[in-house]
């Protein structure tokens, strides 16, 4: 046996067990995060690290609390800069999500419906671009949109574009979307996959017999059956998509606003650390509020 | 093991009426899935309000030929007529056939009565007509305080009921059941039974039952199909399929039954003589049937039929055979006794119980006597 269960018993063992995905997100959630929050109260100094520290220690906490500046978030509002970037990303997040839907739930459909014997197979397809590293996959993507680029060769040779003609994707919105879709697919098929699988295929029988034509069971029966994995998709890609960086960073051009990109640019290029930790912890909250929502609507289903 | 042949219901026997229309028609249908056959060049027709059972072990094609009526496979060759409609090319959605699936297949996001209203949305009927029709089949399979449930809040008695109003809640001109019963314990089993016969009764419903259940099909059946490979084996009355087999494999797939091989050494009219080896008199039975002289038959007789004694009977027109008890099976309401005849061949006898016999008068090892009457068994030639 390991050393838990000599050390302190069977109960010991078994708090233990409850405590440790406890005590991880202790350790590498709350607590970065707390610091994170601690930096955004600070004021900016050159220095280094380059702010001015607040409650150092617990004994001055009391007198400390009136140092705490809200400047920075207030810095946030006053910008145009940063309310746009959030827009921008909330705009690109949604659609995204919403094209990503519309593309993995025929290929998920199509994934649940095959036979059996071919469906590990498909499932592998789906997982196989894991195997590249996910940065060398964005770059492979300016080789093809690039304007003397493999899209503008192939379309070229296809004769659908003229000998001196060239796509001109690169450095648009239009990039960031294909770099996101194609990017985020595996997440969003997965969950789909998982709910669609394991989807009754005499519900659909029922369904048909008691008069009900294939289309329409697909919206009554097949839909909503498949919402928790609709839902988990669109989790799993929302919030990623909503903080990328790399993706409008390599693809997109300098008018496409992230809020992702603009904190890199805070933090390294202005080495505003306060700044962009605020903008951190503001991120964090439209993300937080919207799945406590719909955990608490959850809940009461 | 005492088998009744079922409550006789009513005079209900369309098939021996050689006017009446068949409502439901299998034409020569075949239906093959890639090499395998499942359905072999088999024709039937069913009758208006009766109770139709296809009985048959996994694999004998009984699954298959009702989900082709209900639409979901298409013959390979061969025609469906119901009512005298040839069904081909109608998608299921377009036939007005309802199953109730073995797996019940309920709908788990929708409540009970969701449930059952479903194939009436389907259909376009006015809201206030679908309320009063859900009540309707919730009063009539008790569940009128479960309307509001989902199916995973319901024991799977109840889901049962509500796969059944489902089925039923449209009225359809047949219902076809895919071993309804399957999920059910016993008792719930028997009493579901006799309620499924009287809902067909009062609703003047066709229904075809798909069952392993052999008992199932006996008690609630109008007519029985037995299959094996595709093909209906025999199709009769729960009593015609017990009393008067037509083969050793319909005999021995229901009820229990003993076989003794031999063959014909005299005829006369219906009354045959059959020498069995081993046996020192040849077996006088009425029921020749087909078989012909130096024929080589099965005699098969039900061991109810059988009186076990251990004096030799003193009617000389009784058949007679002598062995050795090797085995008692205490069933309660029953015993069973196997005896080994000097061939070898052991011979099955049931004896009810009629009194609370303690000390049994016929013991293990004990020299006992098999009688059976000229008319108690039958010679089957296949």
């Amino acid at each position: 046996m390991p050393a838990p269960s000599a050390a302190g018993g069977p109960t010991w063992t078994k708090w233990l067990v409850v405590a440790a995905p406890y005590l991880w997100l202790l350790v590498f959630f709350l607590a970065p995060f707390f610091i994170i929050a601690k930096i955004s109260l600070s004021m900016t100094a050159i220095a280094m690290p380059p702010y001015v520290p607040v409650f150092d220690s617990l004994s001055s906490l009391g007198e400390k609390l009136g140092e705490l500046s809200f400047e920075n978030y207030l810095w946030l509002a006053d910008d145009p800069l940063y309310w746009r970037s959030y827009l921008s990303s909330l705009r690109i997040a949604f659609i995204s999500t919403a094209m990503l839907l519309l593309i993995g739930y025929p290929i998920a459909y199509a994934m649940a419906r095959a036979p059996k014997s071919v469906r590990p197979t498909l499932l592998m397809l789906v997982i196989l671009p894991f195997w590249t590293s996910f940065l060398i996959r964005v770059y492979a993507w300016i080789g093809i949109l690039k304007p003397e680029g493999l899209l503008t060769v192939a379309l070229q040779a296809l004769g659908l574009l003229g000998p001196t003609e060239q796509v001109q994707i690169m450095n648009t919105e239009t990039a960031v979307f294909i770099g996101i879709v194609y990017s985020y697919l595996p997440f969003m098929i997965l969950p789909l996959y998982a709910a669609l699988e394991k989807l009754d295929g005499t519900l659909l029988e029922a369904a048909s017999d008691l008069g009900c034509p294939p289309m329409k069971a697909f919206w009554v029966i097949t839909w909503p059956l498949s919402l928790p994995g609709v839902i988990a998709g669109c989790f799993l890609c929302f919030i990623p998509i909503m903080g990328e960086f790399v993706i409008p960073d390599l693809l997109g051009g300098s008018d496409t606003l992230m809020i992702g990109k603009t904190l890199w640019n805070e933090f390294f290029s202005n080495r505003d650390w306060p700044v962009s930790s605020a903008v951190a912890v503001v991120l964090l909250l439209i993300l937080v509020v919207p799945i406590m929502i719909f955990q608490n609507v959850q809940r009461k289903v | 093991m005492s088998k009744s042949v079922g409550p006789v219901k009513r005079t209900f026997a369309p098939w021996l009426d050689p006017n009446a229309k068949a409502y439901i028609r299998f034409e020569n249908v075949t239906k093959k899935f890639g090499d395998f056959t499942a359905v072999d060049n088999l024709s039937i027709d069913i009758y208006e309000r009766e109770f139709f059972s296809l009985l048959g072990p996994s694999g004998c094609g009984k699954t298959t030929l009702m989900r082709m009526l209900a639409g979901f496979d298409e013959p390979t060759t061969g025609r469906i007529l119901l009512d005298g409609n040839d069904l081909a090319g109608v998608p299921p959605y377009r036939r007005p056939v309802n199953m109730m699936f073995q797996s019940y297949a309920l709908f788990p996001h929708m409540s009970v009565a969701d449930n059952i209203a479903f194939g009436l949305k389907q259909d376009g009927m006015p809201k206030p007509d679908i309320a009063a029709r859900v009540a309707e089949m919730l009063k009539l399979v008790k569940l009128e305080k479960f309307a509001s449930r989902k199916p995973h809040q319901l024991s799977g008695g109840q889901r049962q009921r509500v796969a059944l109003a489902r089925a039923l809640a449209k009225r359809p001109k047949v219902l076809l059941l895919d071993e309804p019963l399957g999920a059910l314990d016993k008792k719930l089993r028997e009493e579901t039974q006799f309620e499924l016969m009287d809902i067909q009764y009062e609703l003047g419903l066709t229904f075809l039952i798909v069952t392993h259940d052999q008992e199932e099909a006996m008690t609630m059946s109008d007519r029985i199909a037995v299959m094996d490979l595709g093909r209906m084996v025999q199709v009769a009355t729960p009593a015609e399929i017990y009393e008067q087999p037509n083969s050793r494999y319909v005999a021995d797939f229901i009820g229990d039954i003993n076989i003794l091989e031999g063959t014909v050494a005299g005829l006369e009219g219906p009354v045959a003589k059959v020498s069995s080896a081993g046996l020192d008199k040849p077996i006088v039975t009425e029921h020749a049937g087909t078989a012909k002289s130096g024929d080589t038959v099965w005699f098969a007789i039900r061991p109810e039929k059988v009186r076990i004694s251990l004096d030799p009977p003193a009617d000389p027109a009784l058949n007679v055979v002598s062995g050795e008890v090797w085995d008692i099976g205490y069933l309660g309401d029953v015993s069973v006794y196997r005896v080994k005849l000097p061939n070898g061949a052991i011979m099955k006898s049931t004896l009810a119980n009629v009194t609370r016999l303690v000390e049994r008068p016929i013991g293990w090892d004990d020299k006992a006597y098999l009688s059976w009457p000229r008319d108690a068994g039958l010679l089957l030639t296949s």
